[in-house]
């Protein structure tokens, strides 16, 4: 059986695509551009502006001259790309075979897929009627080759289906910028009248690989099927799920614990041979009533330790309620991490020892959540509530250091509570404070220490911290709240030193 | 001679053997982690601190419970110094992670853990306990029973880690299984010279129960990530003149 290929062409992919997610776009001219030797670069055009005058790789200065209320968005790195995989993906309803055929379209090898549509015609047409629906602008063509559907749907003025082995008569008439050839090649072509294949098809090959070289020729046979073109399909990925159902209905805790272990031995499985672990994982009990009983698990760092899975999901089986019983099983991996051989390991411990934190931390975090646990890291900043962060995995390491340099108390209170105080000069430390009704005499002081806000991230007034000591030795951070004479200045105790 | 050298060598060996049956350390010289101590380890039995054991702190005030996490943190930090991670669990966190670097800890080291309930505090403070990676576990709670503290104690002797239970404001001062009861307040600091400022922290520690140990208390001063004891007897008069006056 021969081969047929159908060629998709995306005319406006990436202003379609911002059409489909903010509709109020549709009617308004509008450009996606890039910057590209420091100018900016039109990449897509809605058909709006397309109607004005405005073509690719324009520069949006001159974009503006023609249509001053043109709109102008900045194209996000990879968009075409990560957009046209997903179409390939979603193709994957018509043939098993779908690529990307960067920068504009996909190729679908479509060998024995058109008579599950009932032929040809209504295949094509049905594809295109699908893609059509989500809005996008598309052309489309069916041939024998990869060239010649390309070149079809794009430059085809006849009929969309070329017949089998009639590839060279539909190309015959075709530019030959339709053979997917460089700007170059299709320049001196041109600049010898070549305006058409027909007109250098049937000229020597010597001749034509030493004019043009052996681009144009392979090209050529690709498009009329001499050469073989491979195509590079999408894989879709494959859900990390595994499915379990029972003959009789399992109502026992010992009957659900047999098959989350033997889920969890096939998926381990395959996640070893994946070099994957889980982060995120739900166990789903289909009773027969058609109740779903679900169950879920998290990990503080990807594993595929089968024992270990085994105990964060053991502690919640009795919050599974089966009934009448489960008819199916299914373990849902829905975050999966790439687990390497050599792990990173925290700070310089042994693998051993930081699996062992790990799975310590992820039976803490399956009985009391996962927010309880914190580590932080330190921040550059000096105020002092900004002065660390939150680490977001167990593995990540601090980027600057800990400062040493300035006092700061080991108790830090979440809000700072106003004290009354008695100060002899402006800019001195009190004499004395009351805190909750208690009098403290200050013998000695430390400070001030003037901490501003960072006015790019709030405003507000500066503090004056004193590190005061009262006669029992009992030792305070406070901090006068702006200045005197200007702001009303307001005193608080902040902490308190070891 | 001879027998009365072998009959106090018998008894020597006998009290070993007595403690290590009661969960207390029974350490030779590879197990003296912590050390720089000098009289408070002269307290305990084998004249070491002992480590892979819980110890229990008691404070009462705010202004108290500031230097007895300072005396943990104190502690923990020759713990932690082989690359150790620690535990840190508690209902009511006060502790400002960049002050922990000024104790001689990284704090990037220490995991916080924190918890609404007593019950999942101390259910956190066993399962750390039990598990043999981590250097040390420090739990902030109010109450521990003495079952409670029996179950803590009977994890750490089969994973030889540290605990260090901080209780703040208990009710009452109620008989735990713990190897040692610690109560730690401030005391003024002294600056040299006359100059102004609040000088190194300095702390009256006091060992108020000791499990086949000598109770005490003992003057000390935190300077340079370290102990330094002060003489008890020019520190005691001085402290004294500062009350009455």
């Amino acid at each position: 059986m021969g081969k047929r290929f159908v060629s998709i062409w995306f005319r406006h992919l990436t202003a379609d695509w911002m059409i489909r997610r903010h509709p109020e776009l549709k009617d308004t001219p509008f450009v996606v551009v890039t910057s590209e030797r420091g100018r900016m670069v039109v990449k897509a055009v809605s058909a709006p502006a397309q109607d004005k005058g405005i073509a690719l790789e324009m520069v949006v200065a001159d974009c503006r001259a023609i249509l001053p209320e043109l709109q102008v968005f900045n194209e996000e790195q990879g968009k075409v790309e990560k957009l046209l995989t997903a179409l390939a993906e979603w193709c994957i309803r018509f043939t098993p075979v779908a690529a990307v055929d960067m920068p504009d379209g996909l190729l679908l090898d479509v060998s024995g897929c058109a008579h599950l549509w009932g032929g040809e015609q209504p295949y094509l047409k049905d594809i295109i009627t699908r893609i059509s629906a989500f809005g996008y602008h598309i052309r489309a063509a069916m041939a024998d080759t990869v060239g010649a559907a390309w070149a079809i749907a794009r430059y085809g003025m006849a009929s969309p289906i070329i017949e089998s082995r009639g590839q060279m008569d539909a190309l015959m008439p075709l530019p030959p910028a339709a053979l997917r050839l460089e700007p170059g090649i299709v320049q001196r072509l041109e600049k010898l009248g070549l305006y058409d294949i027909r007109s250098f098809i049937h000229m020597p090959r010597r001749a034509l690989r030493r004019r043009f070289g052996d681009q144009l020729l392979s090209r050529l046979d690709q498009a009329l099927g001499q050469e073989i073109e491979v195509l590079d399909p999408v894989v879709p990925l494959q859900p990390y799920q595994e499915r379990l159902p029972s003959l009789d209905p399992i109502r026992t805790a010992g009957g659900i614990e047999v098959a989350l272990r033997q889920l969890l031995v096939t998926l381990c499985l395959r996640l070893t041979k994946e070099e994957k672990g889980i982060r995120k994982c739900d166990f789903k009990g289909f009773r027969i009533d058609g109740n779903i009983q679900q169950i879920g698990i998290g990990t503080v760092r990807a594993s595929r330790n089968v024992a270990h899975l085994f105990k964060l999901f053991e502690i919640k089986i009795p919050q599974l309620e089966p009934a009448l019983g489960f008819e199916l099983f299914v373990l849902d991996a829905t975050t999966v991490e790439d687990v390497f051989a050599e792990q990173e390991t925290f700070w310089h411990h042994s693998e051993h020892n930081d699996l062992a934190i790990a799975e310590l931390l992820d039976k803490v975090a399956g009985k009391v959540g996962l927010h309880t646990i914190s580590r932080y890291l330190p921040d550059e900043h000096y105020w002092p509530e900004r002065s660390f962060r939150l680490a977001v995995s167990l593995a990540e390491k601090p980027v600057t250091t800990w400062r040493t340099d300035l006092p700061r108390p080991i108790h830090v209170l979440r809000d700072p509570e106003p004290i009354v105080v008695t100060v002899p000069i402006p800019d001195y430390p009190p004499m004395l404070f009351i805190y909750k009704s208690k009098l403290h005499n200050i013998t000695n002081a430390d400070g001030p220490e003037r901490i501003e806000q960072e006015w790019w991230l709030n405003e507000g007034l500066q503090r004056d911290y004193y590190c005061v000591e009262d006669e029992s030795g009992a030792r305070y951070w406070i901090f006068r709240a702006g200045h005197y004479g200007i702001d009303d200045p307001q005193w608080f105790i902040h902490g308190f030193f070891v | 001679m001879t027998p009365l050298l072998t009959k106090t060598d018998i008894i020597k060996q006998l009290q070993k053997v007595i403690i290590s049956m009661q969960g207390g350390a029974m350490s030779g010289n590879s197990q003296r982690l912590i050390t720089g101590l000098g009289p408070i380890e002269q307290a305990f039995p084998n004249r070491s601190f002992p480590t892979g054991a819980i110890h229990e702190l008691i404070s009462h005030t705010r202004e108290d419970a500031a230097p007895t996490n300072g005396f943990i943190a104190g502690l923990l930090s020759p713990l932690m110094r082989k690359d150790g991670i620690c535990l840190w669990v508690s209902n009511k966190r006060t502790i400002f992670p960049p002050a922990l670097k000024l104790m001689g800890i990284e704090p990037d080291k220490v995991i916080f853990i924190d918890l609404t309930k007593p019950k999942d505090v101390l259910w956190v403070i066993e399962e750390g306990l039990k598990c043999n990676a981590v250097a040390a576990v420090v739990g902030e709670l109010q109450e521990l029973s003495f079952t409670e503290s029996r179950r803590l104690q009977l994890a750490v002797e089969e994973s030889r880690v540290t605990g260090f239970i901080h209780r703040h404001q208990p009710r009452s001062e109620n008989a735990v299984a713990c190897v040692a009861r610690w109560k730690i307040t401030s005391l003024p600091g002294i600056t040299t010279g006359g100059l102004p400022g609040v000088g190194h922290p300095r702390w009256n520690i006091q060992l108020a129960k000791a499990r086949n140990g000598k109770p005490g208390m003992w003057q000390v001063e935190w300077a340079d990530n370290s102990f330094r004891f002060i003489s008890r007897n020019i520190a005691l008069p001085e402290i004294q003149t500062l009350k009455a006056g």
